[in-house]
């Protein structure tokens, strides 16, 4: 058995990993809800699409690569089209009928996962075959530093484009202020179909990565997107910083409650984060009061 | 003007009685007592929607909280089935008067995320307090109700109770929408700032609203625990809370008959789908229906916003009680 | 009546209203005047409880308001017009009056959901109530029309009857004259003097000069969210400041 003290590290290691896959979900949402000011409920199942478009690819014999840049190019698409067919055409709704749109859309595409994929998991290989490194007693294995590598790429990628590219800076003012970048001639139409494009790349890589630690099933994403909703609340909806700071805090809570815990409540553990966070601190840990 | 309406609604009560006398097969007979649970619940969340203005996407744990109350009392307290029925929907009720006040005051997609997760929580309870719910294999064993001596067995005796249960839910409802509550609520769907100046406590109605709705769900729940006389978790998830709220939408809100239609459509719907699929593609599995489920939901959304019972009209003209103005004129 | 000591608010950093102190009296027109932006809604919707002070206090006959909601406010027997109308647009005149009058009601939810005979009576007594005000205010035959189809200085009349309906010992007035024709402020001007008659209070926010200095018993004049001047009309006239910033802001409102 392990030791408390490796034992605490393993849950760190655990919590770091999945949680970089929440703050990335995360992440997306932050920069939808931004830019359109929709709470894209659907974005779980772009993770699911991701995953399992990646293990159709390979089966198909696509080396892995180019199976993983496919399956992201094909979750992209969901986004576009997913903004193009439903979200763009209502986009005078009320808040209530896009939240049901995006719902509609995460059932419709659940049940397509679920047609092709069937209800069994799959698997991805791990990226690398190495043995499993150990680190103060608790075991870390390789794919976990790809994750994490994932999310620091991701990440400081998204921020360079925040920062040195029109389209980024755009989407940046637009994120700061709807109206004011309106007036400023930036198309809300280009950026919102942006919004759901992003979100489909980023949630796409994320199910890719995760899938050889969790394996992959038709409806892997609908906890990973609740989770990733969580995430962004922690840091306070509008604030992509924050929302990969409550990522990684919520994934880490998990695994340290996983561990003391009876495992079938660690998703009720989010729940219960995100109800009290929303309750007391609305704009998340990390905005003023 | 009134009598025609009442004689709409004989009609419709000769027709709902007479249901139970020409349809022999079970099998339609528990979609028209499902419909009829599904019904209580959306009434109760058409009053929160469309009345109180505030959105619950967490109304299946209410549900399941008066069914697993229910069962609870009926198999391991062996309280005698109606006076559960009676108070199962208690413990739904105290749970949303415990979290209404706070939870009332997110707004918009904060509260949709607040409630669709207060939801998912009660759920993973139901599957993992497993000493006392049976966890995810569930509790059998919950008795046949009684009332007297008269123990309901058959699906036409639960159908008479279920659709009785629902007339008083729409009796009542009607009695509130067109009271001087219903008629605050419609004010404050305008104007909260200018119902609170004229002394209005917003908070404590929803409130009231959100606890109504509450108890309303949880006797279906307590309804549907004896009817089917074994209850697991998974009729109270997430995807149920989504359906009730749909049933609300779809059908109209701030309508007394939209969420009844709402919910005959959408029972009706999922029972359709899960004969037509496999009709058409015989060789998949699993209920993959629900893409046709989802693709229809959203272009209603996209094409009927406010709902299939919302024709655009004033509810001005029917907001006042006629009756009034001629005696006072 | 109603004292409002040293009030302080401020929006992220920027000082709406600065140590303003005023006292209305019993029985009497309060007039808050001053330029746009000068801070008197904000000093509203401090009394009304919309928003809470900084600093300072509020004292309703001696008692402090300063943390209530705005509904207990109105409970207390203060109640306001908005300068904006806020009507409910989606219930009828004699409606809109009715759920002014709501708050005295005791029919609550459970009875409603059984409609006791308490019910209906009360519905009855709230409908008479409503036209009783309607019938004062000379809008008893709109009472059946939507209130969003009156004409607009009707609707303006509508906010102030609903607002009575309440039954307040305080009326605030935001701007009752803003957009009605000079015969309809005149009529107005006369009823709010029967009003004041009857033994209400009132404190109106107020853009017509005209008005005001006809009406008002006491004036208080703010600027940059602090009071320039305050008294009795005739002296507030005199004063070189208010006619410094008041005059100023009438020639740029004129270009």
């Amino acid at each position: 058995m392990l030791g408390s003290e490796s034992q605490y590290v393993q849950y760190l290691f655990s919590g770091l990993t999945l949680g970089s896959i929440y703050a990335l979900i995360a992440l997306a949402l932050v920069v939808t809800f931004n830019i359109t000011g929709i709470f894209n409920l659907a974005i779980g199942e772009f993770v699911t699409i991701g995953a399992l478009a990646a293990v159709t690819l390979r089966d198909v014999g696509c080396p892995n690569v180019l199976a993983y840049i496919l399956a992201v190019i094909v979750a992209g698409l969901v986004g576009t089209l997913m903004e193009r067919a439903t979200i763009n055409p209502a986009r005078k709704a009320s808040v209530l009928t896009l939240i049901i749109i995006t719902i509609g859309v995460s059932i419709a595409l659940r049940g397509a996962a679920l047609l092709i994929w069937g209800t069994h998991p799959h698997t991805l290989p791990a990226f690398v075959h190495a043995a499993p490194l150990n680190f103060l007693g608790a075991v870390l294995i390789p794919q976990s530093l790809f994750v994490l590598g994932l999310a620091v790429v991701a990440v400081g990628l998204l921020f360079t484009f925040f920062d040195f590219t029109f389209t980024g800076k755009a989407v940046r003012a637009a994120m700061m202020n709807r109206t004011a970048a309106q007036l400023v001639g930036i198309n809300p139409a280009r950026l919102s179909l942006f919004a759901f494009t992003f979100s489909g790349v980023i949630a796409a890589l994320s199910g890719i990565f995760i899938t050889p630690i969790t394996t992959a099933t038709y409806d892997m994403g609908f906890m990973l997107g609740l989770k990733g909703f969580v995430a962004a609340i922690l840091g306070g909806v509008t604030n992509a910083t924050g929302a990969i700071i409550g990522g990684v805090l919520l994934g880490v809570i998990e695994a340290f409650a996983a561990g003391t815990l009876p495992s079938g409540l660690k998703d009720a553990i989010a729940m219960i984060v995100m109800i009290v966070v929303l309750l007391t601190r609305p704009t998340g840990i990390l905005g003023e009061r | 003007m009134g009598s025609k309406k009442n004689l709409l609604l004989i009609v419709i009560a000769i027709v709902v009685f007479c249901l139970p006398l020409i349809i022999e097969s079970s099998y339609y007979m528990s979609i028209f007592i499902v419909i009829g649970l599904y019904a209580i619940v959306a009434e109760g969340l058409g009053l929160l929607m469309g009345y109180a203005g505030q959105v619950s996407f967490g109304q299946a744990a209410f549900y399941g909280l008066g069914a697993y109350a229910a069962a609870i009392l009926a198999t391991r307290c062996q309280w005698p089935p109606l006076l559960c029925v009676c108070i199962a929907p208690l413990l739904p009720s105290m749970v949303a008067f415990i979290i209404g006040r706070p939870i009332l005051r997110l707004r918009e997609h904060y509260l949709v995320l607040a409630t669709l997760g207060f939801g998912i929580f009660v759920y993973v309870l139901f599957k993992d307090l497993g000493t006392l719910t049976g966890g995810p294999s569930g509790l059998t064993g919950i008795p046949y109700l009684n009332i007297g001596s008269l123990t309901l067995v058959t699906d036409q005796q639960y159908f008479y109770l279920v659709w009785g249960a629902l007339g008083l839910t729409l009796f009542g409802m009607a009695n509130l929408t067109r009271s001087p509550i219903g008629r605050v609520f419609k004010a404050i769907h305008t104007s909260e700032r200018a119902a609170e100046a004229v002394g209005i406590d917003t908070a404590s109605l929803k409130l009231q609203a959100f606890v109504l709705s509450a108890f309303l769900a949880g006797l279906a729940g307590a309804l549907y625990a004896f009817w089917v006389t074994f209850i697991s978790p998974s009729p109270f998830g997430f995807t149920s809370s989504v359906e009730f709220a749909l049933m609300v939408v779809v059908g109209g809100l701030g309508t007394l008959w939209g969420p009844v239609l709402g919910a005959a459509l959408i029972v009706g719907l999922t029972e359709f789908l899960r004969w037509a699929v496999p009709v058409a593609l015989p060789n998949a599995g699993g209920e993959f229906e629900i893409i046709f489920f989802g693709i229809i939901f959203v272009l209603i959304m996209l094409f009927r916003p406010k709902g299939l019972l919302a024709i655009e009209k004033s509810s001005v003209a029917m907001s006042h009680p006629t009756t009034l103005r001629s005696t006072d004129a | 009546m109603l004292e409002v000591k040293e009030l302080t608010k401020s929006f992220g950093g920027l000082i709406a209203v600065n140590r303003v102190s005023f006292k209305a009296r019993e029985g009497g027109i309060l007039a808050l005047i001053g330029p746009n932006g000068a801070g008197k809604t904000t000093v509203f919707n401090l009394i009304t409880g919309v928003s809470h002070p900084d600093e300072g206090t509020i004292l309703f006959r001696g008692q402090r308001i300063n943390r209530l909601q705005p509904f207990q406010i109105a409970a207390l027997g203060i109640s306001r017009t908005f300068q904006n109308l806020e009507l409910f647009t989606n219930l009828t005149v004699a409606e809109n009056v009715m759920v002014g009058a709501f708050r005295k009601s005791r029919v609550g939810f459970l009875r409603s959901v059984f409609r006791r005979p308490g019910t209906t009576k009360e519905d009855h007594s709230l409908y008479r109530e409503a036209m009783n005000l309607l019938v004062q205010l000379g809008l008893a035959h709109y009472a059946d029309q939507p209130a969003g189809n009156l004409p607009f200085g009707q609707q303006r009349l509508l906010e102030i009857a609903r607002a009575l309906a309440t039954q307040p010992q305080i009326l605030l007035l935001d701007e009752p004259a803003a957009g009605l024709n000079p015969n309809e402020s005149r009529e107005l001007a006369v009823f709010l003097r029967t009003l004041v008659n009857q033994g209400y209070t009132l404190i109106l926010v107020e853009h017509d000069m005209e008005t005001v200095m006809s009406l008002a018993d006491e004036v208080v004049v703010m600027n940059f969210g602090t009071v320039l001047a305050s008294g009795v009309p005739a002296e507030v006239q005199q004063n070189t400041e208010v006619i410094a910033a008041y005059l100023g802001d009438e020639e740029e409102e004129a270009c």
